[in-house]
Protein backbone atom coordinates (compact mmCIF):
# COMPACT_ATOMS: atom_id res chain seq x y z
CA UNK A 1 0.00 0.00 0.00
CA UNK A 2 1.09 3.60 -0.86
CA UNK A 3 2.45 5.09 2.42
CA UNK A 4 -0.16 8.21 3.54
CA UNK A 5 2.33 10.81 2.57
CA UNK A 6 2.14 9.02 -1.22
CA UNK A 7 -1.19 8.98 -1.32
CA UNK A 8 -1.32 12.40 -0.07
CA UNK A 9 1.35 13.32 -3.57
CA UNK A 10 -1.40 11.59 -5.06
CA UNK A 11 -4.68 13.57 -4.69
CA UNK A 12 -2.86 16.64 -4.57
CA UNK A 13 -1.68 16.04 -8.26
CA UNK A 14 -4.93 15.08 -8.74
CA UNK A 15 -6.78 17.92 -7.37
CA UNK A 16 -5.03 20.86 -7.45
CA UNK A 17 -5.60 23.39 -5.01
CA UNK A 18 -7.26 21.07 -2.80
CA UNK A 19 -5.54 21.45 0.32
CA UNK A 20 -5.09 17.51 2.06
CA UNK A 21 -3.08 17.75 5.49
CA UNK A 22 -1.09 14.94 7.19
CA UNK A 23 -2.16 14.71 10.55
CA UNK A 24 0.29 12.63 12.51
CA UNK A 25 -0.08 9.99 15.21
CA UNK A 26 2.30 10.23 18.10
CA UNK A 27 0.75 6.88 19.84
CA UNK A 28 2.48 3.64 19.89
CA UNK A 29 0.26 3.04 16.76
CA UNK A 30 2.38 5.50 14.88
CA UNK A 31 -0.92 5.47 11.72
CA UNK A 32 -0.96 8.93 10.14
CA UNK A 33 -4.40 10.22 8.68
CA UNK A 34 -5.30 12.91 6.32
CA UNK A 35 -7.50 15.78 6.52
CA UNK A 36 -9.54 16.75 3.94
CA UNK A 37 -11.12 19.47 3.31
CA UNK A 38 -15.19 19.16 3.31
CA UNK A 39 -16.23 21.22 0.43
CA UNK A 40 -14.24 18.63 -2.30
CA UNK A 41 -14.04 15.72 0.39
CA UNK A 42 -16.54 13.70 -1.76
CA UNK A 43 -14.89 13.77 -4.95
CA UNK A 44 -11.48 12.57 -3.44
CA UNK A 45 -13.14 9.97 -1.86
CA UNK A 46 -14.70 8.77 -5.38
CA UNK A 47 -11.08 9.52 -6.08
CA UNK A 48 -9.69 7.24 -3.22
CA UNK A 49 -12.30 3.99 -4.39
CA UNK A 50 -11.61 4.62 -8.15
CA UNK A 51 -7.46 5.23 -8.59
CA UNK A 52 -6.89 2.38 -9.76
CA UNK A 53 -3.29 2.37 -7.34
CA UNK A 54 -5.53 2.96 -4.24
CA UNK A 55 -9.21 1.55 -4.74
CA UNK A 56 -10.14 1.96 -1.36
CA UNK A 57 -13.53 0.23 -2.31
CA UNK A 58 -14.74 -0.55 1.45
CA UNK A 59 -15.28 1.71 4.52
CA UNK A 60 -14.96 -0.26 6.97
CA UNK A 61 -15.78 2.17 9.95
CA UNK A 62 -17.08 5.50 10.16
CA UNK A 63 -17.13 7.37 13.93
CA UNK A 64 -17.07 10.95 15.25
CA UNK A 65 -14.56 12.52 17.47
CA UNK A 66 -15.63 15.89 19.76
CA UNK A 67 -13.15 18.45 20.13
CA UNK A 68 -13.58 20.28 22.49
CA UNK A 69 -11.48 23.30 22.75
CA UNK A 70 -8.14 23.29 23.89
CA UNK A 71 -4.48 24.08 24.19
CA UNK A 72 -1.32 23.29 22.73
CA UNK A 73 1.76 23.07 23.54
CA UNK A 74 4.26 25.59 21.72
CA UNK A 75 6.02 24.45 18.89
CA UNK A 76 9.31 25.34 19.17
CA UNK A 77 9.90 29.20 17.66
CA UNK A 78 6.19 29.84 18.99
CA UNK A 79 6.07 32.07 22.22
CA UNK A 80 2.84 30.19 24.12
CA UNK A 81 0.50 27.64 23.89
CA UNK A 82 -2.10 27.85 21.39
CA UNK A 83 -5.61 27.58 21.61
CA UNK A 84 -7.45 25.68 19.23
CA UNK A 85 -10.99 25.82 18.79
CA UNK A 86 -13.92 23.28 19.06
CA UNK A 87 -14.75 21.31 16.31
CA UNK A 88 -16.76 17.80 15.62
CA UNK A 89 -14.68 15.39 13.71
CA UNK A 90 -15.62 12.38 11.35
CA UNK A 91 -12.85 9.36 11.13
CA UNK A 92 -13.59 7.17 8.55
CA UNK A 93 -11.78 3.59 7.96
CA UNK A 94 -10.93 2.72 4.40
CA UNK A 95 -9.51 -0.76 3.36
CA UNK A 96 -9.26 -2.02 0.02
CA UNK A 97 -10.60 -5.42 -0.54
CA UNK A 98 -9.64 -5.71 -4.26
CA UNK A 99 -5.47 -4.88 -3.98
CA UNK A 100 -5.99 -6.19 -0.22
CA UNK A 101 -4.62 -3.30 1.63
CA UNK A 102 -5.38 -0.84 4.55
CA UNK A 103 -6.17 0.63 6.91
CA UNK A 104 -6.13 4.64 5.69
CA UNK A 105 -7.77 7.04 8.35
CA UNK A 106 -9.12 9.81 6.58
CA UNK A 107 -10.56 12.80 8.89
CA UNK A 108 -12.95 15.61 8.15
CA UNK A 109 -13.83 18.30 10.08
CA UNK A 110 -16.40 20.87 11.26
CA UNK A 111 -16.24 24.14 11.59
CA UNK A 112 -17.06 24.48 15.05
CA UNK A 113 -19.64 23.04 17.21
CA UNK A 114 -22.64 24.88 17.21
CA UNK A 115 -23.67 26.33 13.97
CA UNK A 116 -21.22 24.74 11.38
CA UNK A 117 -21.76 21.17 11.86
CA UNK A 118 -22.10 20.17 8.53
CA UNK A 119 -20.18 17.73 6.29
CA UNK A 120 -20.31 16.08 3.31
CA UNK A 121 -21.94 12.77 3.46
CA UNK A 122 -19.46 9.49 2.20
CA UNK A 123 -22.70 7.54 1.71
CA UNK A 124 -23.05 8.21 -2.16
CA UNK A 125 -19.53 6.76 -2.31
CA UNK A 126 -19.47 3.69 0.24
CA UNK A 127 -23.22 2.58 0.75
CA UNK A 128 -21.71 1.05 4.28
CA UNK A 129 -21.09 4.97 5.98
CA UNK A 130 -25.23 5.15 5.73
CA UNK A 131 -26.25 4.10 9.77
CA UNK A 132 -22.78 4.71 10.84
CA UNK A 133 -23.23 8.28 9.73
CA UNK A 134 -26.96 8.06 10.97
CA UNK A 135 -25.38 7.10 14.43
CA UNK A 136 -22.49 10.06 14.32
CA UNK A 137 -25.47 12.44 13.11
CA UNK A 138 -27.79 11.00 16.37
CA UNK A 139 -24.89 11.02 19.13
CA UNK A 140 -22.74 13.62 18.39
CA UNK A 141 -24.60 16.46 16.10
CA UNK A 142 -22.84 16.38 12.52
CA UNK A 143 -25.33 16.90 10.04
CA UNK A 144 -24.40 14.81 6.85
CA UNK A 145 -25.00 17.12 3.78
CA UNK A 146 -26.56 14.79 1.00
CA UNK A 147 -27.22 11.33 3.21
CA UNK A 148 -29.81 9.82 1.82
CA UNK A 149 -31.83 9.02 5.22
CA UNK A 150 -30.41 11.26 8.07
CA UNK A 151 -32.65 9.87 11.25
CA UNK A 152 -31.48 9.73 14.48
CA UNK A 153 -30.77 6.24 14.78
CA UNK A 154 -29.82 4.58 18.22
CA UNK A 155 -32.01 7.76 20.41
CA UNK A 156 -35.72 8.70 19.46
CA UNK A 157 -36.73 10.84 17.15
CA UNK A 158 -37.74 13.81 19.57
CA UNK A 159 -35.13 13.49 21.85
CA UNK A 160 -32.62 16.41 22.73
CA UNK A 161 -29.15 17.21 22.61
CA UNK A 162 -26.68 14.85 21.56
CA UNK A 163 -25.10 12.19 24.12
CA UNK A 164 -21.68 11.70 22.76
CA UNK A 165 -20.39 14.95 23.33
CA UNK A 166 -18.33 15.75 25.86
CA UNK A 167 -20.25 18.73 27.78
CA UNK A 168 -23.29 16.74 27.12
CA UNK A 169 -24.93 16.22 31.07
CA UNK A 170 -28.20 13.42 31.10
CA UNK A 171 -31.17 15.45 32.37
CA UNK A 172 -31.20 14.59 35.90
CA UNK A 173 -34.67 12.95 36.95
CA UNK A 174 -36.70 15.23 38.82
CA UNK A 175 -38.30 12.50 40.26
CA UNK A 176 -35.70 10.68 41.64
CA UNK A 177 -34.18 11.05 45.89
CA UNK A 178 -31.83 13.40 46.43
CA UNK B 1 -59.23 -38.87 62.95
CA UNK B 2 -55.98 -39.39 61.05
CA UNK B 3 -54.52 -36.01 61.11
CA UNK B 4 -52.33 -37.15 57.57
CA UNK B 5 -54.66 -39.84 55.68
CA UNK B 6 -52.42 -39.55 52.44
CA UNK B 7 -49.29 -41.78 54.89
CA UNK B 8 -52.05 -44.04 55.15
CA UNK B 9 -53.62 -43.78 51.43
CA UNK B 10 -50.45 -43.32 49.43
CA UNK B 11 -49.31 -47.18 50.44
CA UNK B 12 -52.78 -48.42 48.17
CA UNK B 13 -52.16 -45.87 45.15
CA UNK B 14 -54.36 -43.48 46.36
CA UNK B 15 -53.72 -39.53 46.38
CA UNK B 16 -55.41 -37.42 48.09
CA UNK B 17 -55.19 -33.32 47.00
CA UNK B 18 -57.31 -30.05 46.14
CA UNK B 19 -58.67 -28.89 43.45
CA UNK B 20 -56.43 -26.18 44.42
CA UNK B 21 -53.09 -28.00 44.83
CA UNK B 22 -53.72 -29.54 41.88
CA UNK B 23 -54.36 -26.74 39.78
CA UNK B 24 -51.10 -24.81 41.36
CA UNK B 25 -49.00 -28.39 40.41
CA UNK B 26 -50.48 -27.94 36.78
CA UNK B 27 -49.74 -24.15 36.61
CA UNK B 28 -46.06 -23.83 37.81
CA UNK B 29 -44.98 -26.86 36.03
CA UNK B 30 -46.15 -25.47 32.46
CA UNK B 31 -44.48 -22.19 32.91
CA UNK B 32 -44.17 -20.54 28.82
CA UNK B 33 -41.90 -18.06 28.60
CA UNK B 34 -42.31 -15.18 26.24
CA UNK B 35 -38.88 -15.71 23.71
CA UNK B 36 -37.05 -12.52 23.49
CA UNK B 37 -34.07 -11.36 24.81
CA UNK B 38 -31.97 -8.34 25.61
CA UNK B 39 -28.47 -8.72 25.94
CA UNK B 40 -25.66 -11.06 27.06
CA UNK B 41 -27.97 -12.59 29.94
CA UNK B 42 -30.33 -13.63 27.11
CA UNK B 43 -27.15 -15.78 26.12
CA UNK B 44 -27.63 -18.01 29.53
CA UNK B 45 -31.10 -18.02 29.12
CA UNK B 46 -30.61 -20.03 25.76
CA UNK B 47 -28.12 -21.95 27.67
CA UNK B 48 -30.14 -22.94 30.28
CA UNK B 49 -33.25 -23.51 28.24
CA UNK B 50 -30.74 -26.15 25.82
CA UNK B 51 -29.63 -29.80 26.71
CA UNK B 52 -26.63 -29.23 28.80
CA UNK B 53 -28.86 -27.42 32.01
CA UNK B 54 -32.37 -28.04 29.96
CA UNK B 55 -34.86 -26.37 31.49
CA UNK B 56 -37.64 -28.61 30.25
CA UNK B 57 -36.83 -30.76 33.20
CA UNK B 58 -39.16 -27.86 35.10
CA UNK B 59 -41.32 -27.31 32.57
CA UNK B 60 -40.40 -24.02 30.96
CA UNK B 61 -38.96 -25.19 27.92
CA UNK B 62 -42.01 -24.02 25.45
CA UNK B 63 -40.76 -20.31 24.55
CA UNK B 64 -43.39 -18.31 22.91
CA UNK B 65 -43.47 -16.24 20.22
CA UNK B 66 -45.96 -14.43 21.00
CA UNK B 67 -47.28 -13.05 24.33
CA UNK B 68 -50.40 -14.15 23.73
CA UNK B 69 -49.02 -17.76 24.20
CA UNK B 70 -46.84 -16.73 27.23
CA UNK B 71 -47.15 -17.16 31.16
CA UNK B 72 -43.73 -15.88 32.45
CA UNK B 73 -41.65 -12.54 30.82
CA UNK B 74 -37.86 -13.02 31.40
CA UNK B 75 -36.30 -9.95 30.96
CA UNK B 76 -33.22 -10.89 29.95
CA UNK B 77 -30.95 -8.13 30.05
CA UNK B 78 -30.28 -4.41 29.66
CA UNK B 79 -33.49 -2.35 29.09
CA UNK B 80 -32.98 0.71 26.94
CA UNK B 81 -35.40 3.45 27.19
CA UNK B 82 -35.63 3.06 23.78
CA UNK B 83 -36.50 -0.38 23.95
CA UNK B 84 -38.77 -0.03 27.26
CA UNK B 85 -42.40 0.68 26.29
CA UNK B 86 -42.06 -2.10 23.99
CA UNK B 87 -41.24 -4.27 26.80
CA UNK B 88 -44.27 -2.58 29.30
CA UNK B 89 -46.41 -2.78 25.93
CA UNK B 90 -45.65 -7.19 25.37
CA UNK B 91 -46.27 -7.72 28.98
CA UNK B 92 -49.83 -6.02 28.73
CA UNK B 93 -50.50 -8.26 25.79
CA UNK B 94 -49.77 -11.26 28.02
CA UNK B 95 -52.86 -13.04 29.69
CA UNK B 96 -53.32 -13.33 33.14
CA UNK B 97 -51.96 -15.00 35.05
CA UNK B 98 -48.51 -13.89 34.19
CA UNK B 99 -45.17 -13.41 36.23
CA UNK B 100 -42.14 -11.79 35.81
CA UNK B 101 -38.13 -12.44 36.38
CA UNK B 102 -36.02 -9.81 36.51
CA UNK B 103 -32.81 -11.54 34.98
CA UNK B 104 -29.25 -9.50 35.93
CA UNK B 105 -27.74 -6.72 37.20
CA UNK B 106 -29.24 -5.04 34.32
CA UNK B 107 -32.69 -5.69 34.47
CA UNK B 108 -32.82 -5.48 37.95
CA UNK B 109 -31.86 -1.61 38.35
CA UNK B 110 -29.30 -1.00 35.36
CA UNK B 111 -26.24 -2.53 36.44
CA UNK B 112 -22.53 -1.04 35.25
CA UNK B 113 -24.27 0.70 32.62
CA UNK B 114 -27.05 2.52 35.24
CA UNK B 115 -25.96 6.08 34.70
CA UNK B 116 -25.76 5.67 30.77
CA UNK B 117 -28.12 8.32 28.61
CA UNK B 118 -30.40 5.59 27.56
CA UNK B 119 -30.05 2.52 30.29
CA UNK B 120 -33.22 1.75 32.15
CA UNK B 121 -32.90 2.11 35.53
CA UNK B 122 -34.72 -1.44 36.68
CA UNK B 123 -37.60 -2.86 34.53
CA UNK B 124 -39.63 -2.83 37.98
CA UNK B 125 -40.12 0.79 37.10
CA UNK B 126 -43.07 -0.06 34.86
CA UNK B 127 -43.83 -3.75 35.78
CA UNK B 128 -44.14 -5.63 38.52
CA UNK B 129 -41.50 -8.19 39.07
CA UNK B 130 -41.96 -11.64 40.77
CA UNK B 131 -38.40 -12.42 41.08
CA UNK B 132 -35.00 -10.59 40.89
CA UNK B 133 -32.25 -13.20 39.94
CA UNK B 134 -28.99 -11.17 40.52
CA UNK B 135 -25.71 -11.73 38.48
CA UNK B 136 -23.65 -10.51 35.43
CA UNK B 137 -24.49 -12.57 34.07
CA UNK B 138 -26.47 -15.01 36.10
CA UNK B 139 -25.36 -18.54 35.28
CA UNK B 140 -28.17 -20.77 34.03
CA UNK B 141 -28.58 -22.16 37.49
CA UNK B 142 -29.26 -19.02 38.68
CA UNK B 143 -31.66 -19.11 36.45
CA UNK B 144 -33.04 -22.22 37.10
CA UNK B 145 -32.91 -21.47 40.87
CA UNK B 146 -35.17 -17.90 40.29
CA UNK B 147 -37.57 -20.64 38.15
CA UNK B 148 -38.16 -22.78 41.19
CA UNK B 149 -38.54 -19.81 43.31
CA UNK B 150 -40.77 -18.65 40.95
CA UNK B 151 -42.45 -22.25 41.04
CA UNK B 152 -42.98 -21.93 45.07
CA UNK B 153 -44.40 -18.62 44.93
CA UNK B 154 -47.28 -20.17 41.99
CA UNK B 155 -47.75 -23.83 44.75
CA UNK B 156 -48.35 -20.89 47.37
CA UNK B 157 -51.29 -19.46 45.07
CA UNK B 158 -54.63 -18.93 46.04
CA UNK B 159 -57.70 -19.48 43.62
CA UNK B 160 -59.96 -17.50 44.97
CA UNK B 161 -58.67 -15.71 48.30
CA UNK B 162 -56.89 -12.55 48.97
CA UNK B 163 -53.57 -13.64 47.08
CA UNK B 164 -55.10 -15.30 44.32
CA UNK B 165 -53.12 -15.14 40.84
CA UNK B 166 -54.85 -12.15 39.14
CA UNK B 167 -52.79 -9.45 40.65
CA UNK B 168 -55.85 -6.44 40.19
CA UNK B 169 -59.28 -6.12 40.76
CA UNK B 170 -61.88 -7.22 37.94
CA UNK B 171 -62.98 -3.59 37.44
CA UNK B 172 -59.09 -2.39 36.18
CA UNK B 173 -58.07 -2.86 32.90
CA UNK B 174 -55.06 -4.94 33.73
CA UNK B 175 -52.78 -2.48 31.84
CA UNK B 176 -49.60 -0.62 33.17
CA UNK B 177 -48.84 2.21 31.83
CA UNK B 178 -46.44 2.58 28.88
CA UNK B 179 -43.94 5.13 29.66
CA UNK B 180 -43.69 7.84 26.53
CA UNK B 181 -40.62 9.26 24.63
CA UNK B 182 -39.70 12.66 26.63
CA UNK B 183 -37.27 15.45 25.40
CA UNK B 184 -34.10 13.76 27.36
CA UNK B 185 -36.00 10.86 29.41
CA UNK B 186 -39.10 8.79 29.32
CA UNK B 187 -42.12 10.59 31.08
CA UNK B 188 -45.28 8.88 32.21
CA UNK B 189 -46.41 7.38 35.62
CA UNK B 190 -44.02 4.48 37.30
CA UNK B 191 -44.25 2.02 40.09
CA UNK B 192 -41.80 3.16 41.90
CA UNK B 193 -39.17 5.85 42.21
CA UNK B 194 -35.58 4.95 40.80
CA UNK B 195 -33.31 4.70 43.74
CA UNK B 196 -30.12 7.02 43.74
CA UNK B 197 -26.58 5.85 45.23
CA UNK B 198 -27.07 9.01 47.63
CA UNK B 199 -30.55 7.76 48.73
CA UNK B 200 -28.77 4.10 49.61
CA UNK B 201 -26.12 5.11 51.50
Amino acid sequence: MPTPEQIKERIAAAFPGAPVELVPNGSPAGQPSLLLEPGRARDIARFLRDDPELRFDYASNVTGVDWPERLEKPKPGEPAARKTPAFLEAVYHLYSMALGHGPLVIRLRTGDRAAHVTLPSLTPVWRSCEFQEREIFDLFGIIFDGHPDLRRLLMWDNFAGHPMRKDYAPARDPEAEP
Amino acid sequence: MNPHPQNDLSPHGIVLTTIEDLYNWGRKNSLWPLQFGLACCAIEMIAASMARFDMARFGAEVFRPSPRQADLMIVSGTVTKKMAPQVVRLFNQMPEPKYVIAMGACAICGGPFRDGYNVLQGIDLYIPVDVYIPGCPPRPEALLEGLIHLQEKIARQRLAAPGCPTRLPESASGEFPVPQFGAHDLVGPRLRQPRTPDANS
